[in-house]
Parts: C-alpha cells; sequence; structure tokens
C-alpha cells in the first residue's frame, strides 16, 4: 500500500492508504477529522468541502493521493483554540444552520469566496455556493452569514 | 471504487510510456468526471496515470487572432483570464458556468474535452468555435474529434497537450443547466467564424455534442434570433432520461440558441 503524506490543519501527517481512499475519507476515517461530511456521494452537494493548497475542493471527488504534498485545511482549522473563525461567528451569529450538516462545507466554501473576493455581493455569494447544498435553511440565512463573515474578515 | 495502481509522472513522454504500458490505463487530470465515475464502478482501469506534476500542459496565451489553452488549464483559470475575456468572452463565460466553484478549482480543459460527455460544456465551445485539439502526437479539428457518446478521435495513449481557439467575429454560449448538478442539460455556442456561422449543442443529442446544420444556414443568411424563431428542432436523435424528456430538450435547442444570437449580436 502506498504511503501519502501531506500537510493538514498544519500539522504534517502521513499514512499508508489505498490508491482509492478519497480525500474525505482519509480525513474522517484515517485522521478522526469527522467535521467534513459525506453527503451525496455525486460530487453536488458540497458537504465534503475542505482547502487544498488554500483552494476550495471537494474532497469526495480527490484521491488522497491526489493531495500528496498538499496543504490541507479542514472545518477543523479553522478556529483558532476557542476563538472561533469570523466566518463561523458569522454563521452562528446569523443563525446560518439549523442540522448543521451542509454546515462545515458552506462554511469552507465562504471562506474560500472572500479569499477571491472580499465583498461579494449578495448574487455573487449565491452563485459561488452553487456547489453547496442545504435542505433546511432555504439558504437566506447562509447569505446574509457569509456577508457578514465576509464584513467581518475585512476587518 | 475498485483499487489501481497510482502513477503521478513528472515528464509527458512519461506519461505516455506508463499509459500505454499498463493493462487499462486512464489519464487523470482534475478528476470531476474520473473519479464520480470510479466511484459508481461504471470503469474499473488498471492504472490511473495523473498528469498533476505536468505543469507545462497548463496555461493560456494568445498569438494573432488565436487563444491558445493547455489541456490541463483549469475552468477558474480560464473563466478569470484577461486574454481570454478579451479575445473570446463566450469561451470565459462558457468555463465560469461549468459545474460549481469548486469543480471549477479542479477541473480542466484538456480533461473534459477528452471525456466527451454529452453533457459538458467545452464540446460545445470547441466544436462551435471550430477549435483544434493539439496532442502528443497530431493537430485534430474539432470537426473530427468528438466521435460520438463519450468517444473521440483519441488513439489510445493519445494525450492532448493543448486546443486552439481561434478568434470569432462574435459568438456566445447559453446553457439550461440542471439545478442540482449543473450538467447542460441543452446548451448552445453560436459563433460567427472565418468560415461562416457555427452552432453547436450538447446535453441534448444522443450521440454528443452535434452542429445544427439548419440553423447554421438561416444565421449565414441573416444573423438574427429572428431568422431562426420559428425554427423546430427533431426530437428523433435527442436523449430522454430522468431530467427532460427529448421534446423539451428541442424546445430548449431552440429557446438557447435564440438567447445565444441574441447575446452575441
Amino acid at each position: 500500500m502506498p504511503t501519502v503524506s501531506m500537510k493538514v490543519n498544519g500539522k504534517a501527517v502521513s499514512a499508508e492508504v489505498e490508491n482509492r481512499t478519497l480525500l474525505v475519507q482519509y480525513l474522517r476515517d484515517h485522521l478522526g477529522l469527522t467535521g467534513t461530511h459525506v453527503g451525496c456521494d455525486t460530487s453536488q452537494c458540497g458537504c465534503c468541502v475542505v482547502h487544498v493548497d488554500g483552494t476550495s475542493v471537494k474532497s469526495c471527488t480527490m484521491l488522497a493521493v491526489q493531495a500528496e504534498g498538499t496543504d490541507v485545511t479542514s472545518i477543523e482549522g479553522l478556529a483558532n483554540g476557542d476563538e472561533l473563525h469570523p466566518m463561523q461567528a458569522a454563521f452562528r451569529e446569523h443563525h446560518g444552520l439549523q442540522c448543521g450538516f451542509c454546515t462545515p462545507g458552506m462554511v469552507m466554501s465562504a471562506v474560500d469566496l472572500v479569499q477571491e473576493n472580499s465583498d461579494p455581493s449578495e448574487t455573487e455569494i449565491r452563485e459561488w455556493l452553487e456547489g453547496n447544498i442545504c435542505r433546511c435553511t432555504g439558504y437566506h440565512n447562509i447569505v446574509k452569514a457569509i456577508a457578514a463573515g465576509a464584513k467581518s474578515m475585512r476587518g | 471504487m475498485y483499487d489501481f495502481n497510482y502513477h503521478r509522472p513528472r515528464k509527458l513522454d512519461e506519461a505516455a510510456t506508463t499509459l500505454s504500458g499498463a493493462d487499462d490505463g486512464k489519464l487523470v487530470a482534475g478528476g470531476m468526471t474520473l473519479i464520480p465515475t470510479l466511484k459508481m464502478r461504471l470503469a474499473q482501469p488498471s492504472d490511473l496515470v495523473d498528469l498533476a506534476e505536468l505543469s507545462e500542459l497548463a496555461g493560456i496565451s494568445v498569438e494573432g487572432d488565436t487563444v491558445s489553452i493547455g489541456s490541463m488549464t483549469r475552468h477558474c483559470d480560464v473563466a478569470a483570464s484577461a486574454d481570454v475575456v478579451k479575445a473570446i468572452p463566450a469561451l470565459a463565460s462558457l468555463a465560469s458556468h461549468i459545474g460549481d466553484s469548486q469543480v471549477r478549482h479542479r477541473g480542466t480543459i484538456g480533461g473534459s474535452i477528452a471525456n466527451n460527455d454529452p453533457a459538458a460544456d467545452y464540446p460545445a465551445g470547441a466544436l462551435g468555435l471550430g477549435a483544434t485539439i493539439v496532442t502528443t502526437k497530431r493537430e485534430i479539428a474539432a470537426d473530427t474529434f468528438f466521435a460520438g457518446l463519450f468517444e473521440t478521435a483519441l488513439e489510445e495513449d493519445e494525450i492532448i497537450t493543448s486546443v486552439i481557439f481561434p478568434k470569432p467575429k462574435r459568438a456566445a454560449y447559453m446553457k439550461f443547466p440542471n439545478p442540482a448538478s449543473r450538467y447542460a442539460m441543452v446548451g448552445v455556442m453560436v459563433a460567427e467564424t472565418t468560415d461562416g456561422v457555427r452552432v453547436a449543442v450538447t446535453g441534448a443529442g444522443d450521440d454528443g455534442v452535434f452542429r445544427a446544420t439548419e440553423m447554421e444556414q438561416a444565421l449565414n443568411a441573416s444573423f438574427a434570433a429572428d431568422a431562426i424563431a420559428d425554427m423546430t428542432i427533431s426530437d428523433a436523435d435527442l436523449m430522454s432520461d430522468i431530467h427532460a424528456s427529448a421534446e423539451y430538450r428541442a424546445h430548449l435547442i431552440s429557446v438557447m440558441a435564440k438567447r445565444a444570437v441574441e447575446a452575441a449580436s
């Protein structure tokens, strides 16, 4: 079995995995980082979104071996100890979640949006979120949370 | 998915040799189609050859009247490229609507075209703009490249290195996306090229992307939505599936084509 090495949330990690192991499986089953979720398994819902080398990707549609040598950030890597990341704080403040299943993916997706576009309009937020599906909220509060999170991140 | 051997060559010729040496090898570029295919067990390759290290295959350059896009260029980079936006805005627009943000961060033009998914956007882009596909072995015109459902003119060990797009006089791409997957239920690229008008339709044909020749003739005479306003498309060779009937797709083709002409004018 091949060995795959990468950085996850700032820590160097290495493990023996099958080539067919998905990045989401590696994070959840091997590293115990279960904040990243498997929703649809068909690359549509976005519950599995993480950052690879600073860019949001669907971890259910990537092999762990494809992430060799990269810098991966999962939802667990956002907070600074007990201090929530501004985007996480915004989701809490603006009730941007109900069951929470889509939320890690939403937050990771949102953080990448703001990295690319520090002041996104409502349209830009909604278009960016095409790859994140929520069954509970109807999206309004998610969009509000992201706008607020963006403002917070702008400082 | 079933297991496989995984290779990550550092050189293009190494990639080709590894591919031909495998029992049943497949290239992986962005993986946005291949990985889901493997997850559903719709393919069982013995070996995957990852093109990720071949940075020379990514990049966009403009030379005179053509835009050359490296096969490993990600959709997000085509969409955001000032060069593409200036030279062929319809192409940047097409790339910006593929899948979703995360898919666009990984998916590549080479992967999309080599796979020739009947609902992918780039085949309509390449066929509609009259592109040339450059491989490790030769140059193939789009008209000959797309050979049918998931089939192309590519040989087993042939690798796409770039796609060359001639600048059209004007062009636009209009797509009716599936609300969940964002695949084209119908996507129409209309382009007025130096060889006349080309209308390429994806998402609808039961044999993959095709040119709507009747529409092309009408638009050659008069490049206006009126020219194709009353044209009905036959649903005979169109797909019917859980997303849409052939009849509905025929209707969508007409609507998207008219919108594309209006957008291009």
